[in-house]
């Protein structure tokens, strides 16, 4: 209102404005810092220049593999979890019985998600004698050893986040009821088949959303931790050893911070690469509906 | 076909029949399609948890024995051990820290949230652009890049081993994600009623409490519902900043029961499990319409 003050507004932002400089852009800087020094919490941080990196990408081997494991992770993760979440809420967008059944039967599991008794759980069902052994032997197949494998023990905790597809679906529904009805009547009238319609119209209007889908997924699942910590303790033969992992044990088991921050920014630096990226690129492929009317 | 022009209007009527026949058949294809693949997905989705339930009822041995879930003889033998815990606490010490976490955390996070995303949405001020900008950065950064320094702050300020590294920061409406989704929620609401008050001589905090808070509870209830969620599952801050025992919450008490009993004792850890998930559970279904609004509502509109 006219006879404020200009800076009123910046009252009620002050708790933001102290946390993000305290809790956010502080540490960011410092942790940049950091991951120039060699420090392990007795003395001082020693600043050593490049070292942690040049460390890093010359003779860690440890590293080379977690951070391809982590990229295999995340790029089969986030694809296989947005299709499937589109899939199931464009299946359920057509005016079904039971839809608010089949939408919550869906969403628990993202909800109880982070919850390391759900990971427990899932050491159970995919142990050796666990059921989906028992459910693969009674369709005819061998079962599979999840996780004394290394090279099915990362897809079992893939699976564990596919299995939690439920709030990408409901953001995707959400997003699949907000079209307008008349594009679609008008479509059809023009004579246009169930496969050109989704194609042409609804992938279109929902591009704003599979990208804001596919930002927080990718971000998400760098950062994963609980699912290989809990299930597979980053093993057999470190096939599960995500960043997040080794960064934990870096900084809080060995208190090597200098390190533990290095390994943090390269994997900082590789989630904003693929995020420019994607802000960049979606000039060509999301569409604002708003922005062509205007 | 040639004669089709000449047909009777009788297998006129019978063609169209045909058609429409056969558009039934395929619809009721297409529905059963539908249909079976929600059943199936809904059975992948349930039955685990279904499963764990029904196992922590059974003895050991029983556990690995069929994928059914309901026990043979059924027993509770699982959660009176696992109550008891191999510490000196039983289990309930571990709920009653998680509350203590979780109950601050959501009443900092409701009152600072509000009151920042009321600034945002109904004030200009000189740097709004690039707070706003901040927070959403904030949004994108990931913990994994502050974490060590804010390690270090709360070891200096000696607050290691207590809970307010967990509360503090939610309290300076540190989850960026609630403070964005209550602006765009606020932002849906017209200003005629606080304008009105205004001139009527409110105060810009009478207008937020009086006024603005009863329009947003709705989303102010799905903030708490979410952060009650994401702080019961948190299993990395209390990892990182909680040491002794007597101050565990659940998730870690659980972690800590796995280490020490999972080899033999496979019931108690499946017991333990099924009550930490409980609480998020039964919030969830008794909430749900606000959960489905939230998360949509912080989707679409932003």
């Amino acid at each position: 209102m006219s006879g404020d003050s200009r800076f009123l507004g910046l009252v009620y932002l002050a708790p933001y404005i102290i946390g993000l400089m305290v809790f956010t852009a502080l540490p960011f800087a410092a942790s940049f810092y950091l991951s120039f020094t060699d420090y392990n919490l007795m003395s001082a941080p020693i600043f050593t220049g490049l070292e942690n990196y040049v460390k890093l990408f010359t003779s860690d081997r440890t590293f080379r593999k977690s951070l391809w494991v982590t990229l295999v992770y995340v790029f089969t993760t986030v694809p296989l979890k947005l299709a499937f979440a589109l899939f199931i809420a464009v299946i359920l967008n057509y005016k079904l019985k039971f839809i608010n059944f089949f939408r919550t039967a869906f969403y628990v599991p993202s909800i109880l998600g982070g919850s390391i008794a759900i990971a427990v759980m899932w050491r159970y069902l995919f142990a050796d004698v666990g059921i989906v052994n028992m459910g693969l032997a009674a369709i005819g197949f061998e079962p599979v050893n999840w996780f004394g494998d290394p090279t099915n023990a990362l897809f079992t905790i893939t699976l564990l986040r596919l299995w939690q597809f439920g709030s990408a679906m409901v953001i995707f529904l959400a997003a699949l009821q907000s079209i307008d009805k008349s594009l679609y009547e008008a479509a059809s009238i023009d004579g246009a088949g169930k496969f050109a319609t989704f194609w042409h119209i609804t992938m279109p209007l929902i591009t704003p959303v599979i990208f804001f889908n596919l930002i927080m997924q990718m971000v998400q699942a760098f950062q994963e931790f609980n699912g290989p910590y809990i299930i597979t303790q980053g093993g057999p033969l470190k096939s599960t050893y995500l960043l997040p992992l080794y960064i934990y044990e870096e900084a809080f088991k060995r208190f090597d911070m200098g390190y533990a921050s290095a390994i943090a920014w390269v994997l900082f630096a590789i989630i904003m690469v693929l995020t420019v990226i994607a802000f960049w690129s979606s000039r060509h492929w999301v569409y604002y509906a708003g922005d062509k009317r205007s | 076909m040639t004669d089709h022009a000449l047909s009777t209007p009788l297998s006129v009527d019978r063609e169209a029949e045909q058609i429409l026949k056969a558009q039934r058949r395929r619809q009721i294809i297409s529905a059963t399609l539908r249909y079976g693949v929600l059943f199936s997905v809904g059975l992948v989705m349930l039955y685990p948890l279904i499963w764990l339930i029904g196992a922590s009822f059974k003895p050991n041995s029983e556990i690995f024995a069929g994928a059914g879930f309901i026990p043979h003889e059924g027993t509770v033998a699982g959660y009176v051990n696992g109550w008891q815990t191999s510490t000196p606490y039983t289990f309930g010490r571990f709920f009653w820290n998680t509350f203590l976490i979780v109950i601050p955390k959501i009443i900092g996070t409701a009152i600072s949230c509000t009151a920042v995303a009321y600034g945002f949405a109904r004030f200009d001020f000189p740097g709004k652009k690039i707070l706003f900008a901040s927070l959403i950065a904030t949004l994108l950064l990931p913990n994994v890049v502050t974490r060590i320094p804010q390690y270090l702050l709360f070891r200096d300020l000696g607050w290691l081993d207590s809970f307010l590294p967990l509360w503090v920061p939610s309290a300076f409406a540190g989850d960026a994600f609630f403070v964005f989704m209550l602006v765009q929620f606020l932002r849906a609401i017209p200003r005629d009623m606080e304008e009105a008050a205004r001139v009527d001589g409110a105060s810009t905090w009478q207008v937020l409490l009086f006024i603005v808070v009863p329009l947003l509870t709705p989303a102010l209830i799905s903030v708490c519902l979410f952060q009650f969620m994401w702080t019961m599952n948190d299993f990395l801050g209390p990892l990182i900043y909680i040491s002794s025992v007597d101050k565990f919450p659940v998730s870690l008490a659980l972690k800590l029961s796995i280490d020490t009993t999972e080899a033999f004792e496979w019931n108690r850890i499946l017991a333990m499990s099924v009550l930490t998930i409980m609480p998020a559970l039964i919030v969830f279904f008794v909430a749900q319409k606000y959960f489905i609004e939230g998360i949509s509502a912080g989707g679409v509109k932003g």
